[in-house]
């Protein structure tokens, strides 16, 4: 009887490893790589959980190919390095079809070798500095010319900026996008003594002097604002020093490419209302596939609320483009499929239609957003139209050149002078 | 405009008329107005549903000219975000209430009208430079308040952007001002208009009020007025009054750089008071028992976690939840430390370098646990109004309130730690073990109980350092390790062994940092206090105060 128990439960492990082998062969894998601790899990640890609620979501419309999507999420810890040993790891012994992942720049330019050696897919949902186009890529985020550069017009147009506090994370994303932003500056006439340009550390939490600087910077008599491309958890810390310091939004605002609703969750938000943020998506914007999807995020995660960000809809959007396009090339290959991807199209969360250029970027529009006291922005601006995204930037004397054209160039860095192309650069 | 403009006088009670046509017959000089003060206000309130900003600015505007009895109160309304407008007729009511009906308010009247479900209403929108002109125009209706400090505020508020009106209407009010602070706030913000007056003797007198004046602002225009262009001309054209405003100009930069110095050196202090809070701790391990404990850092991360435990607990009482978590984390870190001490140290006295990576094992140990318990996210830590804003002493300097706690806090954790080593019969018996075990062992010491003891208490530090960490930070599993590095640097910068070298040590180190960052950067001012400090311990390595006599040489 006890040898016979036995058996049977031995027989029924050995069936449930098989079933396992059996259905994870009739699976089509989806890596996830997101940090999910460290100092930017405040931002990436959502995204792996809009990940799992799309593929979720994907299962119950009967999957894909006839077969059901199953993720794999690993965490890189916030640690760039780590970055690429998970994404070789998900590539080459997971065999994952594609891969959701990264927030950092740092992070990207990490995996950027990993996936072009291996062939892989990488849907990158975050705004970033430009200055690149690979072919093993899909930029679902903002370029700088459709973020960066709106939202300093905005500030010189609609507020009357003149002077400027370029505020950034010391890492390859703001050192970019401030040298982007400092060229256009100077193309306007704005002279060199009224930008100040400040880095810190990762994490950084001591913000006294910094604040203090930014605030004498700022009461010259020209109108100033502070363009903040810091970067994760650093930024509670900051809000709270303009708060204790009283810098108030009506007389230096502080417009943030990388605070969203995720990361005002975390802070008392009424010392931080009217100071800004640019994205290409905020919550608060009323349209039915807006509230649709923020429903469905509310029934997965079983938390009515939970926030809903612009990298987030960045996934959507680029997790809707990959299932067209397996559909489409009838096969999970990453060849197919990236050709398959050029010119698909689905619908933006706030109106219009994002579609898949040949640089592998998207269009978007631009909505500029007050922090509320209850965390949510209110839009204050908005582009007429969607903006194309442009992988190199006009406005660096290095990148003016260059094009990113997969489908007539086939290549990610041409340079139409000397007409040549370079291929990608890891820097 | 005489009164017989006005339509309907009767619905006015007569001193409120009087003071309405007067405001009114004063800013009448600045142009056309509709002669109906309330048909204007009412056109005003409706034209507040606009969908763009600048016809709201300009409806704001309207609003505040009429000097209407009920604008202050509509404006004030709006700025607080409680105006909405029926999404049927745009009607415009002042709101109050829940998520689901709004109490609605009559903003002609003031009468109540009602209650209405919310989804009928849209919220009037504001943004920043809309709000910045609703608070000067909300404050341009206090400047007859009988409490003469709003009066003042009212006035700060004003000068941050004065237009015509306002000057005239701080004109007239300083007439029957009696306050010497809020007359000298008025006659500063007219001077500062007066400034760009035709006439050099307004300029001149503007810049005698001006005299006092800390603004940069004003350092900046008066830069512009005394620096010659490059015709040799300068955009001032009266010497006496170049003269007058190079004079002002140096008192702002010398008083400003005083304030300045002051400033950096409370910068310095409170980091340096973070540094010592997180260091003591170890001056006790580490520099009475030579232990070195990698744990350290978690210990205060610990003590953080539980300030966001009790917090949890007490949620309406976030002020007194810092006092009750300060005593539970010393308890709760203490309690792991000397767990740490029994469980791994004890069998590794004397061999650094096993404590050394066994510590090391611990800390990740704790870390993962906290992972476990609390997920690898931060933690949102709640501070107390009381700790947010800052103590203003003047324009140029102010000490944030979370700061001047600190170096309060560090203070009186070092002062207690001290009594408890100099005066209790624990301190006598820890400094005995620590000076020469065997003799203390002879004398009848628990030197195993004391050694518990100390590490104890050193861990319990830590852990109510992290109750200030959690103000001052992100409340994260990774908090201790930000903090690690710094707290040995500060225990051995002041020497091994010297709670007053830990002090020195931290204060040093962070006024150094403090003093280095302005013009290295954040990133460059920490490597370079890092190389110095190399530097450093080269020439003395036993640190700033090294310990003395027969203890030292073990």
């Amino acid at each position: 009887m006890k040898f016979t128990r036995r058996l049977a439960v031995l027989g029924a492990a050995m069936a449930m490893t098989l079933g396992a082998t059996a259905q994870a062969a009739d699976t089509i894998k989806v890596g996830v790589l997101h940090s999910l601790s460290g100092t930017m899990a405040i931002s990436e640890t959502t995204l792996k959980d809009t990940v799992l609620m799309l593929i979720d979501e994907q299962n119950k419309k009967g999957g894909l190919l006839g077969k059901k999507l199953e993720a794999v999420v690993v965490d890189p810890a916030s640690n760039w390095p780590l970055f690429a040993e998970k994404a070789e790891q998900l590539l080459v012994k997971d065999k994952v079809a594609v891969v959701f992942g990264c927030w950092t720049s740092v992070s990207r330019k990490s995996v950027l070798p990993v996936f072009e050696k291996n062939n892989g897919l990488l849907f990158y949902p975050v705004q970033y500095e430009g200055e690149e186009s690979s072919k093993n890529v899909f930029y679902t985020g903002a370029a700088p010319n459709q973020q960066a550069i709106p939202a300093v017009d905005y500030l010189a147009k609609d507020l009357g900026v003149k002077r400027w506090v370029l505020a950034g994370t010391d890492y390859v994303y703001p050192r970019t996008t401030n040298k982007i932003l400092e060229a256009y500056l100077k193309s306007k006439g704005v002279a060199d003594s009224d930008i100040m340009i400040n880095y810190t550390p990762f994490g950084h939490s001591d913000w006294q002097s910094i604040v203090s600087d930014i605030k004498k910077f700022g009461s010259a008599g020209k109108k100033t604002a502070v363009v903040s491309t810091i970067n994760g958890d650093a930024n509670v810390p900051f809000y709270k020093e303009l708060g204790n310091q009283k810098i108030s939004a009506e007389d230096i605002p502080v417009v943030a490419f990388s605070v969203g609703e995720e990361e005002l969750a975390g802070i008392d938000t009424k010392p931080l209302v009217g100071h800004l943020a640019a994205w290409n998506y905020f919550m608060s914007e009323k349209s039915p596939a807006n509230s649709e999807w923020i429903k469905k995020w509310h029934a997965f995660t079983k938390n009515p609320k939970r926030t809903f960000n612009d990298p987030m809809e960045a996934h959507v959007i680029g997790f809707q483009m990959w299932v067209k396009a397996v559909e489409k090339a009838k096969t999970t290959d990453v060849a197919k499929v990236t050709d398959a991807m050029i010119g698909l199209e689905a619908p933006n969360l706030t109106g219009g239609v994002a579609k898949m250029l040949p640089n592998h970027h998207l269009t978007k529009p631009v909505l500029i957003g007050e922090v509320r006291a209850d965390g949510q922005f209110d839009t204050v601006w908005k582009t007429a139209g969607l903006v194309p995204g442009d992988a190199w930037s006009d406005f660096l004397p290095g990148s003016k050149d260059i094009e990113a054209d997969w489908v007539t160039l086939k290549c990610g860095n041409y340079n139409t002078k000397t007409k040549t192309c370079s291929g990608q650069n890891y820097k | 405009m005489i009164p017989t403009t006005f339509g309907a006088p009767g619905i006015f009670p007569g001193p409120v008329l009087l003071i309405v046509l007067l405001l009114a017959g004063l800013l009448a000089s600045s142009g056309a107005r509709a002669d109906d003060p309330d048909a204007a206000f009412a056109s005003g309130v409706a034209a507040l549903s606009a969908d763009n900003f600048a016809d709201k600015q300009a409806a704001v505007t309207a609003i505040t000219d009429t000097r209407h009895k009920n604008a202050r109160a509509v404006l004030a309304t709006l700025l607080d975000g409680k105006l909405h407008f029926r999404n049927t007729d745009n009607r415009v009511f002042i709101t109050d209430g829940g998520e689901t009906t709004l109490a609605l308010t009559d903003p002609l009247t003031l009468q109540s009208a009602g209650n209405a479900p919310a989804e009928e209403f849209t919220r009037v929108t504001t943004n920043n430079s809309l709000r910045k002109t609703l608070r000067s125009a909300v404050a341009s209706f206090a400047l007859a308040e009988p409490d003469a400090s709003v009066r003042l505020a009212a006035v700060k508020e004003m000068s941050r952007s004065l237009d015509e009106e306002g000057v005239a209407l701080l004109r007239a009010a300083l007439e029957k001002e009696s306050d010497a602070a809020v007359k000298q706030a008025m006659s500063e913000g007219i001077a500062m208009v007066d400034l760009a007056s035709d006439d050099a003797d307004t300029r001149l007198a503007a810049l005698e009020a001006l005299k006092r004046s800390l603004s940069l602002e004003l350092a900046s225009r008066l830069k512009d007025m005394t620096t010659p262009a490059e015709d040799g001309s300068y955009a001032e054209p009266d010497e006496r009054v170049r003269e007058a405003a190079r004079e002002v100009a140096r008192s702002i930069e010398s008083s400003r750089r005083v304030y300045s110095t002051i400033e950096t050196l409370f910068f310095g202090l409170s980091l340096g008071s973070v540094l010592v809070l997180c260091a003591i701790g170890l001056a006790i391990t580490f520099g009475v028992m030579g232990v070195i404990n990698m744990a350290h850092g978690e210990l205060m991360m610990l003590g953080a976690y539980t300030t966001y435990v009790v917090q949890l607990a007490m949620p309406n009482h976030i002020g007194l939840s810092l006092f009750v978590a300060i005593p539970l984390a010393f308890l709760v870190s203490g309690a792991v430390g000397m767990l740490i001490e029994r469980g791994v140290v004890r069998f590794l006295y004397g061999r650094p370098l096993e404590t050394l990576l066994a510590t090391f094992g611990v800390s990740l140990i704790l870390q993962q646990i906290v992972r476990d318990v609390f997920t690898a996210n931060n933690r949102p830590v709640e501070t107390p109004s009381w700790m947010s804003g800052s103590l203003l002493y003047n324009e140029a300097l102010s000490f944030t309130y979370n700061r001047l706690y600190v170096i309060l806090f560090m203070m009186v954790v070092f002062a207690i730690l001290l009594a408890v080593l100099q005066k209790t019969s624990l301190g006598l018996k820890v400094r005995a073990v620590a000076q020469n075990r065997n003799m203390a062992r002879a004398m009848g010491v628990r030197t195993q109980w004391v050694d518990a003891m100390t590490f104890g208490l050193g861990s319990g530090i830590a852990g109510v350092a992290g109750v200030a960490l959690s103000q001052l930070t992100n409340v994260g599993p990774n908090l201790g390790q930000q903090y690690i590095i710094d707290s040995f640097m500060v225990v051995v910068f002041g020497g091994v062994g010297n709670l007053w070298g830990t002090l020195i040590g931290g204060m040093s180190l962070g006024v150094a940092n403090k003093i280095l960052e302005p013009w290295a950067g954040a990133v460059l001012a920490k490597i370079l206090v890092l190389v110095a400090l190399i530097l450093f311990i080269q020439r003395r390595p036993r640190g700033l105060f090294p310990q003395k006599g027969r203890a030292a040489e073990n």
